[in-house]
């Protein structure tokens, strides 16, 4: 049992940081129904900045990760502008494979400027082990990236559902054609999703660096394309099913990594998340959208 | 109306595909050009199979997969095996087409395991059940020791050679040609442009979906088993989803629903990547750019949902040369 909680405190930590990515795929589906496959590497900007921040500036926790967030934010800003926004009334796979090519970008510009190997990620808080009843220890890490991912998810939580901007958002994931009538600018609030998403992301990319000190090039990739999944088993378009989904996923992996060799981490989880998706096809908070015809 | 086609139409493309045969089996037989040219041009042949096979569901069935590698790892271990471990080495020369059918075979047998969920999920949620499945696949090959598992796997015989390749990428284009322009190719198109119409003008979208799958993934797998046979030495890592990545682009650069516009999109990629290697880790930073600059100039690729002329089936050309003859010459009628 004890052993069980404590790899639940793992998985939570593990959780929140797919949770943070999931969220910056489901909010910019939701809008432009557009699969932002660069977000994972935005991640692993977010990342870097932040490693730039904590070495050269030498900020500690708190600014670096309010550097990391704005930074990485303005950089999901420029993309949004420069190459997503002429593809609006293009088909929508043109500007998926938009993402896909600007992520390659990413990974590659990034590699060649600072190098391909791992970068040795500094701690930025102090360690220390907590013992809780039960006979459970945490650490400050682990209070870290789940107070600070709570903190931010109920942040966007009650942005997205208690302002005006975020009805805004809510009202463009509905039907976007409607909302330029309401005298809504829709640029601005595409522009402001992206810029959330990134942040959160880069957000997910800081804390990843204090939980896993290692990052390279190309941690964007394989990380990024399973919040995609997380974001999908939620529903994907629905905020808080992007939370749940990033905690179900870590919950899955950790799980099976603690039950079998972790070599089988992969093929397990993503095996019983395909067979969920079977059964729901929508995910677990999605809408079943009735087909017209 | 008697429509009379001149003696190049009807012949042209097949004299081509002859003169081609002739120009692939000279070029290693008599060293006409530099080895590494002629690698290139293998390699080439290999994409052109999988933007052409990844075309199919993607292009003309309007479905998003984006796992195609996967398809390609199953068919090169599953080829590999069998020249390696199953067939006598003496006879692996003869034997070694074969080896490649038996390869796209398991990654037909793979690809029934998409198609069910196919069946009930579309667009975005098909995307992640291959994507899903290009991870599995490439972490059962990890966990299998008898392939090598994580450290990949020696294929000592160098079987594939430039003939080879051109005969396969003629077969691809050929078969994938034919499939299209049949009926159940009819169906194919039905349901990208509208799935729910197309079963109510009775199609039989399951049996559609479940052939262009099976089709699309074998063609992965005899590609997949002829890179290995290039490659010499296979690793999980070579089939991960930076590959299937690869491969999408190659379909989106040159159109969807464009065998000409794969042939060309997968050229020109190789060809561009080659090209670009001595700038190094850059060259992976400014191709990108320029899909994306594509993408924003001309977004439906290169060719964009138009089809050379030559790789139209003739009566379907006749059948379009006749509707146009009806409308007087308002019909448009180029291919799709």
């Amino acid at each position: 049992m004890e052993f069980w909680l404590q790899q639940t405190l793992n998985a939570l930590q593990l959780g929140s940081i797919y949770a943070l990515i999931a969220l910056g795929y489901t909010m910019v589906y939701g809008i432009l129904r557009l699969i932002n496959f660069a977000h994972g590497d935005i991640f692993m900007v977010g990342a870097f900045v932040g490693l730039a921040g904590a070495l050269w500036l030498g900020l500690p926790m708190v600014p670096t990760l309010l550097f990391t967030m704005a930074c990485t934010a303005l950089l999901g800003v420029t993309i949004e502008r420069l190459a997503y926004k002429p593809l609006r009334n293009a088909p929508r796979v043109s500007a998926v494979i938009t993402a896909l090519g600007i992520g390659i970008f990413l990974e590659h510009f990034v590699l060649g400027t600072v190098g391909a190997e791992p970068r040795a990620f500094p701690a930025l808080i102090a360690g220390g082990r907590f013992d809780l009843p039960g006979g459970l220890t945490v650490n400050s890490v682990q209070i870290l990236i789940i107070g600070v991912s709570v903190v931010l998810m109920l942040g966007l939580d009650w942005f997205i559902r208690g302002t005006l901007t975020g009805m805004a958002m809510r009202a463009i994931s509905w039907d976007r054609s409607v909302v330029p009538l309401m005298g809504i600018n829709v640029d601005r609030i595409i522009s402001l999703t992206f810029a959330i998403g990134s942040a959160l992301a880069a957000a997910g990319g800081v804390l990843f660096g204090q939980a896993y000190p290692i990052i390279d090039p190309y941690m964007g990739i394989l990380i990024g394309w399973k919040a995609f999944i997380a974001a999908v088993v939620g529903g994907i378009g629905n905020i808080r099913g992007a939370m749940l989904g990033g905690y179900i996923l870590g919950m899955t992996e950790i799980y099976v990594a603690a039950v079998l060799p972790s070599t089988y981490r992969d093929f397990v989880a993503f095996t019983l998340l395909l067979l969920l998706l079977v059964f729901r096809p929508t995910g677990i908070l999605g809408r079943v959208q009735a087909q017209k015809v | 109306m008697q429509v009379q086609t001149s003696w190049i139409s009807r012949w042209a493309v097949p004299l081509l595909v002859v003169a081609g045969f002739a120009v692939a089996w000279a070029i290693p037989r008599y060293q006409l050009i530099n080895p590494y040219y002629e690698l290139i041009l293998m390699y080439v042949g290999i994409n052109i199979m999988l933007t052409v096979s990844l075309n199919l569901v993607n292009g003309y069935m309007g479905e998003f997969s984006v796992g195609h590698a996967g398809f390609m790892a199953v068919g090169a271990y599953v080829a590999s095996v069998l020249t390696m471990r199953v067939i006598p080495w003496d006879m692996a020369g003869y034997l070694y087409p074969l080896a490649l059918i038996g390869g796209g075979i398991g990654a037909g047998v793979v690809a029934l395991l998409v198609a069910i969920p196919s069946f009930r999920t579309r667009g975005d949620y098909l995307a992640l059940v291959t994507l899903a499945l290009n991870m599995i696949v490439k972490s059962v090959i990890e966990n299998i020791d008898a392939v090598g598992g994580p450290r990949g796997f020696l294929v000592m015989l160098r079987l594939t050679n430039l003939p080879w390749v051109y005969v396969w990428v003629i077969v691809t284009l050929w078969v994938i040609r034919n499939f299209i322009y049949s009926n159940a190719g009819r169906g194919v198109l039905a349901i990208r442009e509208d799935e729910v119409a197309a079963e109510l003008i009775g199609v039989r979208t399951r049996e559609v979906k479940l052939r262009a799958f099976i089709i699309s993934a074998f063609f992965a797998g005899v590609a997949g088993g002829l890179y290995a046979h290039l490659l010499q030495f296979i690793h999980p890592r070579n089939f991960d989803i930076l590959k299937s990545t690869e491969i999408l682009i190659m379909v989106y650069l040159g159109g969807i629903g464009s065998m000409m516009g794969s042939v060309l999109g997968a050229s020109i990629f190789t060809v561009l990547l080659e090209a670009l290697r001595f700038m190094g880790v850059w060259r992976m930073a400014l191709a990108p750019l320029l899909l994306v600059v594509l993408m924003i100039l001309r977004p439906t690729g290169i060719m964009g949902l138009k089809e050379w002329r030559g790789l139209i089936p003739l009566d379907e050309r006749l059948r379009l040369w006749r509707l146009r003859a009806r409308k007087g010459g308002s019909a448009s009628a180029a291919g799709n």
